[in-house]
């Protein structure tokens, strides 16, 4: 009779038997990934050839494929709050969810924009009502600055003139984004 | 409005010429856009789509630019009128499949068109014959002006435009010639051009878009990346590149007559032959025969036939023109025999070609 080895759950749902388990060393550390098998479907670990075209599209080189695939395990998976979409769901699709799903995986993005495109940041055409509020943004935090400094060089005047450039900027800010 | 009452003639359409349009059939350039926080129309279910399609088809029918323009939603669409569209190039094969949820405008000078939930919310294009990417861009780009101050864009200053797609992030910006390349392929220097073009950054795809053939020696040259250049410097990016092959084409063209006339006579006079005289052709060996034809009347070996009736031919021989013109449901042969038969009556008239054999 063959000697029972004892079940182990699977550390992503721990519901199920870790049947897939998964050992990497990266310098002195050795990772462990026990999981089940649905779990190490979705999260791409039941094929090698897809975990590395994954670890590509998010921008991962070769040699580093596998750190974040653990920690992706390991951790809770990001799910965007506004959709609900899932990294899985992106290893799937190749298309994101919604707008918002850039925030939530604007991290793993950065790294996967880099080998498809020219540069990581926009260059060129921004919608107006952006720009103006962008420049408003920009104008208070200056003006912020300045009235902090005012205050701590006990130039009362200064600090009172500023204060009230605020409010009006503000104000106006408030008229321009009620009139559009 | 059925799309067949609609859109131009295939005559009137063809008498619009542009700059170089030996070369350059036309010019796209193609935005992509998306409603903030609403979700992508790959993600969103069915009563989302349609919620996001009523927002979008009142701001644009408001605008004056689309005054008798066609506006539908794709459910209301037959299969064949959706298809005559994909042969106008005014829709994607993708958006074709769509139904209820998505929709499409277009102008009336068929110069802009819109398609509402396709992968984005919106992707509009314009549209000009010959070489104009900067003017087919400025149009686009006044049309995205009045669009952004009645639908709130997803915008982010890091990332740009927010597009369903991580490739086309940025300035969501695609711009697109369709080139006429006869001479490079009978040279066989046009895989050459398609390396050294693939190696700047730039795509090149079939007649009909993304993963189809190349018919008729006609190529579809635009960029890829998105992110981290502005429209302005793509634009002109890819009119430096366009340039270039147009002077490619104008070499390899001269290069041919130089030193094998034979060879681009015999090509255009078997062309002629056979779509004159067939019974029954396919679209695939018209396109490629027309191709050759257009080559012929550039080169003035023809004196009773213009650029714009060859052009007209190529709209008129595709499958869903044919049916559209026989009023009916046919049958791949049939329509062979179709396609033959309006061939044989417009090349009636058209006399042998004449190459000017002193150039040679």
């Amino acid at each position: 009779m063959k000697n029972k080895i004892p079940s182990m759950l699977c550390s992503s749902c721990s519901t199920k038997d870790a049947t897939v388990h998964w050992t990497q060393v990266v310098g002195s550390k050795i990772h462990k990934v026990d999981l089940c098998e649905e779990c190490a479907k979705t999260k791409g670990l039941d094929d090698p050839a897809g975990k590395a075209l994954a670890g590509m599209l998010m921008g991962i080189g070769d040699e580093e494929v596998d750190e974040p695939a653990l920690e992706e395990v390991s951790s809770e998976e990001a799910i965007c709050p506004c959709c609900g979409f899932t990294q899985a769901d992106f290893k799937k699709n190749l298309r994101f969810g919604c707008s918002e799903c850039y925030d939530t995986f604007a991290g793993q993005l950065r790294g996967m924009l880099k080998t498809m495109h020219r540069g990581e940041q926009h260059v060129g055409k921004i919608p107006k009502a952006f720009a103006i509020q962008q420049n408003v943004a920009n104008q208070l935090s200056e003006l912020e600055a300045r009235l902090e400094e005012a205050i701590k060089g006990e130039e009362f005047e200064e600090a009172a003139r500023v204060r009230d450039e605020i409010r009006e900027l503000r104000a106006q800010a408030q008229l321009e984004a009620g009139e559009s | 409005m059925r799309v067949e009452d609609f859109l131009l003639s295939p005559e009137e359409l063809c008498q619009r010429r542009g700059p170089n349009d030996d070369i350059v059939l036309s010019s796209r350039v193609r935005l992509a856009r998306n409603l903030d926080s609403a979700p992508f129309p790959g993600w969103a279910k069915r009563k989302a789509k349609i919620e996001i399609m009523e927002r979008i088809l009142p701001e644009i029918e408001s605008l004056s630019l689309f005054d008798d323009g066609f506006i539908e939603s794709m459910d209301a669409l037959k299969s064949q009128e959706k298809q005559l569209l994909v042969e106008r190039h005014l829709i994607s094969r993708e958006h074709a499949a769509r139904g209820a949820g998505s929709a499409v405008v277009i102008n009336k000078e068929e110069s802009l068109c819109v398609m509402v939930n396709e992968e984005d919310h919106l992707r509009m294009q314009a549209i000009r014959p010959g070489f104009q990417i900067t003017e087919a861009w400025e149009a686009i780009n006044g049309l995205d002006d009045e669009l952004e101050e009645r639908l709130p864009y997803a915008f982010s200053g890091e990332f740009g435009y927010l597009t369903a797609c991580p490739t086309n992030v940025g300035t969501a910006i695609r711009v697109s010639a369709m080139l006429h390349l006869p001479g490079l392929v009978l040279a066989e220097q046009v895989n050459q051009v398609v390396n050294s073009v693939n190696k700047l950054g730039l795509a090149v795809r079939g007649f009909y878009g993304e993963g189809t053939d190349t018919l008729g020696h006609v190529f579809q040259i635009s960029n890829q990346m998105t992110l981290g250049e502005s429209e302005p410097e793509i634009v002109q990016r890819l009119s430096k590149v366009l340039s270039q092959i147009i002077g490619n084409e104008q070499n390899a063209r001269e290069k041919l007559l130089d030193d094998r006339p034979e060879t681009v006579w015999n090509h255009i006079g078997r062309a002629y032959g056979t779509l004159s005289n067939a019974y029954s052709i396919s679209s695939k060996e018209t396109m490629n025969l027309l191709s050759l034809l257009r080559l012929g009347v550039e080169l003035g070996y023809f004196e009773d036939l213009s650029i714009h009736k060859i052009d007209e031919l190529f709209i008129v021989t595709q499958p869903n023109h044919l049916q559209q013109a026989a009023d009916g449901k046919l049958a791949s042969n049939a329509r062979d025999l179709l396609r033959a038969d309006i061939l044989r009556e417009r090349l009636a008239s058209v006399g042998r070609p004449k190459p000017d054999k002193n150039s040679a």
